[in-house]
């Protein structure tokens, strides 16, 4: 027994752990999405997006999922959300429209759901 | 002889870079989060800190997947902010300082760490957030930087306790540093996020307040929960925290007296985020 190895992941509800099996899965479309750094190359994906998508290596499930701008489908595919979100800046879409996308909801349901647990506490020392 | 004066603790959402571009920081949705930083400013022009040593996380700048690092340290001349994919005004350039790089990387590899370590590093808003914060509307930085990147992007990622440990001996290195630099330690991230997944949106106050009310005086009590806690709890980014503790950790050096807050501000929402800055100040140690 390795008492090192934490064991099987525990599943947390909705809530996606990238790990070493993600990330070899998620790597063509990860890579692609790091590219997005450069404008040039967002430039290139909006030209033509088949295109750019061939070109980093995409299979069939990660290209559908861009093809739907289908945010769960991407991740499910091993999409990374910090890469993701520069595809998602060249769709403009944001974070919070991100989140509604993945929730079923509005963004604009999905930001007054985050505000409606609106609080502010603060401390300062005398 | 150089000392750690003091700790700095703040969110790094990419959307205050917009509200600060924009002027917002009166707004009322941005001005409950923007206040918090007033007596971080009346602390940095009374204390002025000469050199910022930051545990902040790349978002994919600098580290892609293909050499993912758990921890690295820079030991670049400059560090430039680059277009993250979004086109974003660009942060000033940041100078390095490489000689306190090296005894830095020096000691916490004798002290049994292995980084990776940057003679050329880019840094992004994670890193960049906090400084244009806490000195706004500069066009120069008025510290250098020693940038220390902890993975929390690909699990598996370092415990809590390897990153309060990382942060101890660094703290060990800055006090063995031979320079009479005024050094602030700076975290960044968190506080409970989640962006991804159907759980995206996820918020959980009662969990930042544990990590808020024992930041100062009991940092190893947010070592009990593991990284999977961690994300349970406060989101799958929500384990940026690691950066706080690891910054809380290069605090605690033994004899060097207490740590004390001076500040703490938390507001729900910025963002998808539950958003937090925390000024902690090193006292020195009282003797008879």
């Amino acid at each position: 027994m390795d008492q090192y190895y934490a064991g099987p992941r525990r599943p947390i509800p909705g809530t996606p752990v990238f790990d070493g099996a993600a990330a070899e899965r998620g790597f063509a479309i990860n890579a692609m999405c790091y590219s997005f750094n450069e404008d040039a190359n967002r430039k290139a994906f909006v030209a033509d997006e088949e295109a750019y998508m061939e070109r980093y290596g995409l299979d069939a499930e990660q290209r559908d999922a861009v093809r739907r701008r289908d945010v769960l489908g991407m991740i499910s595919a091993g999409g990374n959300v910090y890469y993701l979100a520069k595809l998602a800046g060249i769709f403009g879409l944001n974070v919070q429209d991100l989140g509604g996308l993945q929730t079923g909801m509005s963004t604009d349901d999905f930001k007054a759901r985050l505000l409606a647990q609106g609080l502010t506490e603060r401390r300062v020392a005398a | 002889m150089s000392k750690v004066v003091g700790g700095i603790f703040s969110s790094h959402v990419p959307a205050i870079g917009n509200a600060i571009a924009k002027g917002l920081q009166g707004d009322a949705y941005w001005k409950p989060f923007f206040d918090g930083f007033a007596p971080v400013h009346e602390w940095v022009e009374r204390v002025k800190p000469d050199v910022a040593v930051v545990f902040y996380n790349d978002h994919g700048l600098n580290f892609f997947l293909d050499k993912m690092p758990t921890f690295a340290i820079g030991a670049a001349h400059e560090y430039a902010n680059e277009d993250e994919g979004w086109g974003l005004p660009k942060f000033p350039t940041f100078e390095g300082h490489p000689e306190l790089s090296w005894h830095i990387i020096d000691h916490v590899v004798g002290e049994e760490f292995d980084p990776v370590t940057c003679q050329k590093m880019t840094v992004d808003h994670g890193l960049a957030m906090p400084f244009a914060l806490s000195w706004p509307g500069l066009a120069k930085w008025p510290v250098k930087l020693v940038p220390i990147n902890i993975n929390t992007v690909q699990h598996p990622l370092p415990s809590p306790k390897r990153c309060f440990d990382l942060g101890r001996a660094v703290g060990h290195a800055l006090e063995s540093w031979k320079g009479d630099e005024k050094i602030v330690v700076i975290g960044t991230g968190g506080l409970s996020h989640q962006l991804d997944g159907e759980r995206a949106g996820h918020l959980n106050p009662e969990y930042d307040r544990f990590c808020l009310q024992h930041l100062a005086t009991d940092p190893e009590a947010l070592l009990k929960h593991s990284v999977l806690d961690i994300v349970e709890l406060a989101g799958s980014q929500g384990v940026e925290i690691l950066n706080w503790i690891g910054a809380r950790g290069a605090m605690d050096v033994a004899g060097r007296g207490s740590v004390v807050e001076l500040a703490s501000n938390y507001h729900i929402p910025i963002s998808n985020t539950a958003a937090a800055t925390v000024l902690l100040e090193n006292r020195e140690a009282v003797t008879a």
